[in-house]
């Protein structure tokens, strides 16, 4: 093997800017080593051939990391003097925090500035002369393919892998089944499917009660047109047990009233209660909460993907791609006046399930 | 010897580093502002590792209730998740916390768009091309574990947006036939939400899909260095040697200072720009949801998919078969990766090019790739617009029902549009090339001839232009293969050769034809014929370029 001591010194020298032995004429043009590209003209800078400009543009280069330098001082300077919670108002912007903003001011130009110096320094004072390099073939040549393959097929003439068909089936097979035990633990990440997504709080005679402030409610509470959000009245109870929402995710509903002459279907017969209907408020398309409800026209839309029911029809989708209309809790009141669930839900609320049936 | 050469020794004659630094320390990359997207990307990633470290050490990935009462008064009091209340905690009393946040969910953003940006221009220039397709599918890899993680990484703080998603997220499991239910109490360790679900999100999020990310940008990396990277056609350009600047000092400095660009920007973004104000929207109930809740950008496609999808819903045996959530949540999602991933031996198969390309073709070199690449876009486009269908509706004073049914028409027809008029429009370009090349290009001078009449004065292009428009290959169609060969035997697997065949023609029969070096000349010559005319006329010397001429020629 021959070895150059010299190509490496100049490899260090180059890597380094060291001065201890320039070479006496650039690099040779080596099969792998940069050559200037042919047919391209190269137009030299000012700064190549000025040495006032070449000063300048290294004077600018240095002002923008001075900059940097100055941008995370500042960084400092605001972490300890700028309490973490004062307000200031930027115009364009408005009232921001003004922790946030020096702190993001700091490092984003004192990052900025980094790299807009190396950027120019590159492209002012290192040599913008264009190198051309041989690609090499990716595709080796036949003899060092064939070599390659002489190698393992060697190899697996040796290791008897191809002769030895019954070692080859077992070891497939261990390798088959050697997945199992890394997979099957997983079945314990969760319980299997118990048939409760079938069912929510609302019993016979579960009062319903406004959602948050958990207070039962009247008929007379809700004005013509109104709306409340409502939940089980064992909700709260529920959950102080059980730390999970899973419950509420089911058994949310909201309450509307119309006039009885409007309501024009039910999905069972008399569920309202003077006009006031009940129905889930969960879509029955991906199982988000719908919301907005247009009091004019009974509508109840979905925010996500706008999937419409409309209310004063049984629930009825009207628009949207959910398929399945709203599903309606049947109410009453109880012998104190307050409203109340005559019975669970008759069909699972929310999003569509292959054990729904 | 000085310090740094002792150094320099000590750690070659351990690992022979010279071998590797005299091949590549002045390695030559070629230049091109397009191929700085996939640098975005990958200093993009830099970022969120570095803020995302930084994250882990105040967020709580848990679902155990609380109540807040930390600095921010308005939900001081409130009972929510540990998740929530320590993103709360990092936005309001830990100092920089914000400015954290607010950089990484920025990344997240610029990650997922650079990288999107970053396959298009590989796609319309053709850089999939062998030997680079292994490059291709780690990227397309990449991409989708980006969407994933970046989707993760917005559902942690568990506030009512975040949770919104999560929510859709488990109405889709849901409708996976047989398995789902299984599937979605595996996940949510029960019913939704569970309180599960945020610490096993946040193992995927900061461990497991970071670890992918960053093995495959390793790999993908590795090839770009290997296989050199591809260039544009132009004068000295050819498909065997690169031309540029050496990775050292030059793409060290360049590539190096642009990663501080990025940071910066990403980080002024994060200083000036409020993203993803979780304090706004409250914590997480089921019960509750904002109108107008919006997606990161990256998943708009697939939330409009959803919302334009027609509510048909089966029912087989019994059971619910809701093609309102699988056709756009999974079909039309896988269709739309796969075709994307085979899309490199798709080509090969139609064009019958198996050749290695290391010269990049411009988007109008290869028409049907070009234009198949803008209907897709197109569709992809329309099922985004339909993911912001409520914001549209709100803010032009719409009919949220009539623009659904605008969308859920027009994506079937405008991609198809798109198509033609893509392909049309590159080979007029084509067209316009060889005019350039064989009449050279106007120059806003007129002449008047003795015999009266007036003549436009043309000159011949640049050769460096010329280089760029000959660079293109006329692309023969394949030929029709006979039914059966001399001795009447059928030709095997006709069927499939004659329809190959077809396509080949349907993909590069209208295709200009590059001029040829005959052609060239006579155009040439007929030009300067002109030029020498003009120059007598207004006094120009001969073969020394007139300013103004050069000025109306660019």
């Amino acid at each position: 093997m021959n070895y150059d001591e010299n190509e490496d010194k100049r490899a260090v020298d180059r890597l380094f800017g060291g001065t201890s032995e320039p070479a006496a004429t650039p690099d040779p043009i080596s099969h792998d080593g940069p050559a200037p590209a042919p047919g391209v003209v190269h137009i030299p800078r000012r700064t190549d051939i000025d040495p006032v400009a070449a000063k300048r543009a290294e004077r600018q280069v240095s002002m923008f990391f001075g900059f940097a330098m100055l941008a995370f001082i500042g960084f400092v300077v605001a972490f300890f003097a700028i309490p973490k919670d004062k307000i200031v108002f930027v115009p364009v912007i408005g009232n921001t925090n003004a922790s946030n903003l020096t702190l993001g001011l700091g490092l984003g130009l004192g990052a900025l500035l980094i790299g807009m110096g190396a950027i120019h320094w590159a492209k002012k004072l290192m040599s913008d002369v264009e190198l051309s390099q041989e690609r090499h073939d990716l595709a080796p040549d036949a003899a060092t393919r064939a070599e390659a393959i002489e190698a393992i097929s060697e190899g697996g003439a040796e290791s008897g892998l191809f002769q030895r068909k019954m070692l080859r089936r077992s070891l497939i097979g261990a390798m088959a089944l050697f997945p199992l035990p890394l997979i099957l633990p997983l079945l314990d990440l969760g319980p299997r499917p118990d048939g409760q997504m079938k069912h929510t709080l609302w019993a016979k005679d579960m009062p319903i009660v406004v959602d948050v402030t958990y207070q039962k409610i009247r008929p007379e509470d809700i004005p013509v047109g109104g709306l409340v959000d409502a939940v089980p009245a064992i909700l709260p109870t529920v959950e102080e047990t059980t730390h999970n929402l899973n419950e509420r995710a089911k058994s949310a509903i909201i309450l509307v009233r119309m006039k009885p002459s409007e309501i024009r279907a039910q999905q069972g017969p008399n569920w309202d209660y003077e006009g006031i209907l009940a129905y889930s408020k969960i879509c029955t398309h991906v199982g988000c909460p719908t919301s907005l409800y247009e009091q004019r026209t009974h509508h109840l839309l979905c925010p996500c993907h706008q999937s419409t029911f409309d209310l004063a029809d049984a629930g009825r989708v009207v628009f949207g791609p959910a398929a399945r209309r709203m599903p309606q809790l049947a109410i009453t009141v109880d012998s104190e006046g307050y409203l109340v669930a005559r019975g669970d839900f008759t069909q699972p609320v929310g999003p569509s399930f292959w054990e729904r049936t | 010897m000085s310090g740094i050469e002792k150094g320099y020794d000590w750690v070659d004659d351990r690992l022979t580093s010279s071998n590797f630094i005299k091949r590549n320390a002045r390695k030559v990359f070629p230049d091109h502002w397009s191929f700085m997207l996939g640098e975005v990307a990958l200093y993009s990633f830099i970022v969120l590792l570095l803020t995302g470290v930084y994250l882990t050490f105040f967020f709580k990935a848990s679902q155990n209730e609380v109540i807040y009462n930390g600095s921010y008064i308005p939900l001081k009091g409130v009972k929510m998740t540990e998740a929530y209340a320590s993103s709360l905690n990092i936005s309001f009393d830990v100092r920089g916390g914000l400015l954290i946040r607010q950089i990484h969910h920025w990344a997240a953003l610029f990650f997922v768009a650079s990288i999107s940006v970053h396959l298009l221009r590989v796609f319309f220039t053709g850089a999939f091309r062998k030997p680079r397709e292994i490059n291709w599918i780690i990227g397309n890899v990449l991409l989708t574990l980006a969407i994933v993680e970046g989707f993760a990484g917005y559902s942690l703080p568990d506030d009512l947006l975040s949770g919104t998603g999560l929510r859709i997220t488990s109405g889709i499991i849901l409708a996976v036939p047989v398995v789902g239910t299984w599937v979605s109490y595996l996940i949510f360790g029960g019913q939704f939400p569970g309180v599960d679900f945020i610490p096993r999100l946040y193992s995927v999020h900061i461990l497991l899909i970071p670890g992918l990310i960053l093995a495959l940008i390793t790999a993908h990396l590795m090839m770009v260095w290997y296989q050199k990277h591809t260039q544009f056609p132009g004068e000295g350009r050819t498909n065997n040697n690169v031309v540029g600047y050496p990775f050292m000092p030059v793409y060290m400095a360049k590539a190096g200072g642009f990663f501080f660009v990025v940071f910066g920007l990403t980080a002024l973004m994060g200083a000036l720009v409020q993203i993803n104000p979780i304090w706004a929207f409250g914590p997480y109930t089921p019960d509750q949801v904002t109108a107008g809740s919006q997606p990161d950008w990256y998943m708009g496609w697939l939330d409009g998919a959803l919302r334009l999808m027609p509510n048909v819903e089966l029912h087989i045996f019994g059971h619910p078969l809701s093609l309102n959530i699988i056709i756009p949540a999974m079909v039309v999602a896988g269709i739309i990766f796969t075709l994307m991933a085979l899309y490199p031996w798709i080509e090969r198969w139609i064009t019958g090019d198996t050749r290695v390309h290391n010269l990049l073709e411009r988007p109008r070199d290869n028409p049907t790739r070009t234009a198949i690449g803008v209907m897709s876009l197109t569709f992809y486009v329309m099922l985004w617009i339909g993911g912001g269908n409520d914001i549209i509706a709100l803010n032009f004073h719409l009919s949220i029902n009539a623009i659904t049914w605008f969308l859920r028409i027009s994506i079937l027809i405008f991609p198809g549009i798109a198509f033609v008029i893509t392909k049309r429009f590159c080979l007029s370009l084509q067209r316009r090339d060889r005019d350039k090349l064989l009449h050279g290009v106007e120059t806003g001078r007129i002449l008047r001839l003795p015999n009266g009449q007036f003549e436009e004065v043309h000159q011949p292009i640049s050769s460096a232009e010329a280089a760029k428009i000959l660079a293109r290959e006329d692309v023969q169609p394949l030929p029709i293969p006979a039914k059966t060969d001399a001795n009447g035997v059928r030709t095997k697997h006709y069927r499939m050769k004659a329809l190959q065949a077809r396509m080949s023609h349907a993909w590069a029969s209208d295709a200009i034809p590059v001029p040829t070096a005959a052609e060239i000349e006579a155009g040439q010559e007929h030009a300067a014929h002109q030029v020498h005319d003009a120059g007598e006329r207004y006094g120009i010397e001969p073969g020394k370029p007139n300013t103004d001429f050069t000025e109306s020629v660019h």
